[in-house]
């Protein structure tokens, strides 16, 4: 893992992307669309490896925006997987969510918040938030790994139980800042 | 080139003619008013906004209905708008899901300024490289039968670029309120259980 130096809890401890897994499983989420982040990999190998879930690699990000409209209006339920730097590719996109009421589970990985090595990053992560919520998307902010079934299961339940677009934000400081020296 | 396209709604009536369990999502702009022109329907959902999205809803709505036949019409500009979903489509590869471009090689709701297929963007050519199983350009009404006769029955993913006339057509506006849409769609296809799910 990189960037133990920077991680404030023993999060090789806890498996979360496992746990994140599991609870999209028990929220019977069935497709799981993503643009890679590395704070990702391990769900979405995880995902790939289901037989009940279908793991759609996407271009661009708001293409699982699209994506979790269409399997809504056929019965199933989708999650999102992205990078912070993708919430800004997905505004236009969104306003399907907020005009029909689709259900919409978006996971992002923050970049630019902790302990950023690379300055492009910045800007996107540090308007991840307010982007969000001036797209109508209710934001919740996972810091610790222990915390990552229930948050993500809470935000499950507010999207498809609520009807809500909702995002989990997964902070860079409990993934583990990238430093390129160190990436595997 | 453009005197001798086909006229849209007569290819869109065609291919919505006894559409019987078929799923249709309909690009915002000429598109849906196409289809809407075809008889509205509750297993359509036409877009009013979110230009580019039209093939990855029918993407997902294909993966999530396997059963069940799929299509998109769509027009040539807002085909480019999400041109990295044929990508995407090409990695799922669902046999149930048919996309069919009227390319009338103008963005005909803001003033019929050319698109990049006027330009040579050849649409079928990109589908056919992202995998699709078949992918073609459509010119003449003859082949017509043929596409909607592949729509219903032959294995995708399926692309057809219709040349069409850039005719600007009387408006046939479906419902806008996306609410309404969804729920009649879901429930259309779903049950009326739809609305507690």
């Amino acid at each position: 893992m990189p960037g133990k130096a920077s991680q404030p809890y023993s999060v090789e401890a806890i498996d979360w992307p496992a746990t994140i897994h599991s609870a999209l499983k028990s929220q019977r989420v069935r497709q799981v669309s993503y643009v890679p982040d590395a704070g990702h990999r391990r769900l979405i190998e995880l995902c790939h490896a289901d037989e009940n879930m279908t793991a759609v690699p996407l271009t661009t990000e708001e293409e699982g925006v699209a994506l979790a409209a269409g399997a809504w209006l056929g019965g199933e339920r989708a999650a999102l997987l992205m990078q912070s730097s993708g919430v800004g590719n997905c505004v236009n996109a969104l306003t399907l969510a907020s005009n029909c009421g689709f259900p919409l589970l978006i996971i992002v990985t923050m970049r630019g918040e902790w302990g950023e090595f690379n300055p492009w990053q910045i800007p996107m992560g540090q308007a991840t938030p307010d982007t969000l919520r001036l797209a109508g998307v209710h934001t919740l902010r996972l810091e610790r790994a222990e915390e990552a079934s229930t948050t993500v299961t809470a935000a499950a339940q507010l999207a498809f139980g609520g009807y809500g677009a909702v995002a989990v934000l997964i902070a860079q400081r409990m993934i583990g800042a990238k430093s390129f020296g160190e990436e595997p | 080139m453009n005197d001798a396209g086909l006229d849209r709604r007569k290819v869109v009536a065609a291919l919505l003619e006894q559409r019987d369990t078929l799923l249709v999502v309909a690009g915002l702009g000429s598109a849906a008013w196409d289809c809407t022109a075809a008889g509205d329907h509750p297993l359509t959902f036409p877009l009013w906004g979110a230009m580019g999205s039209a093939c990855m809803i029918g993407l997902g709505l294909a993966l999530a209905q396997p059963k069940r036949r799929v299509l998109v019409v769509t027009g040539d500009g807002e085909m480019l708008m999400g041109l990295g979903s044929l990508a995407t489509i090409g990695a799922q590869r669902p046999g149930n899901l048919a996309v069919v471009v009227l390319d009338n090689e103008r963005y005909g709701e803001t003033g019929m300024q050319k698109t990049h297929t006027a330009y040579g963007t050849d649409l079928a050519a990109v589908a056919s490289a992202c995998g699709f199983a078949d992918s073609r350009m459509i010119r003449g009404n003859a082949e017509i039968a043929a596409v909607r006769s592949g729509i219903h029955r032959d294995k995708g993913p399926l692309f057809f670029q219709v040349k069409v006339r850039p005719d600007a057509l009387p408006l046939v506006l479906p419902p806008r309120d996306g609410a309404h849409l969804k729920h009649r769609f879901r429930e259309a296809l779903l049950g009326e259980g739809a609305a507690a799910q």
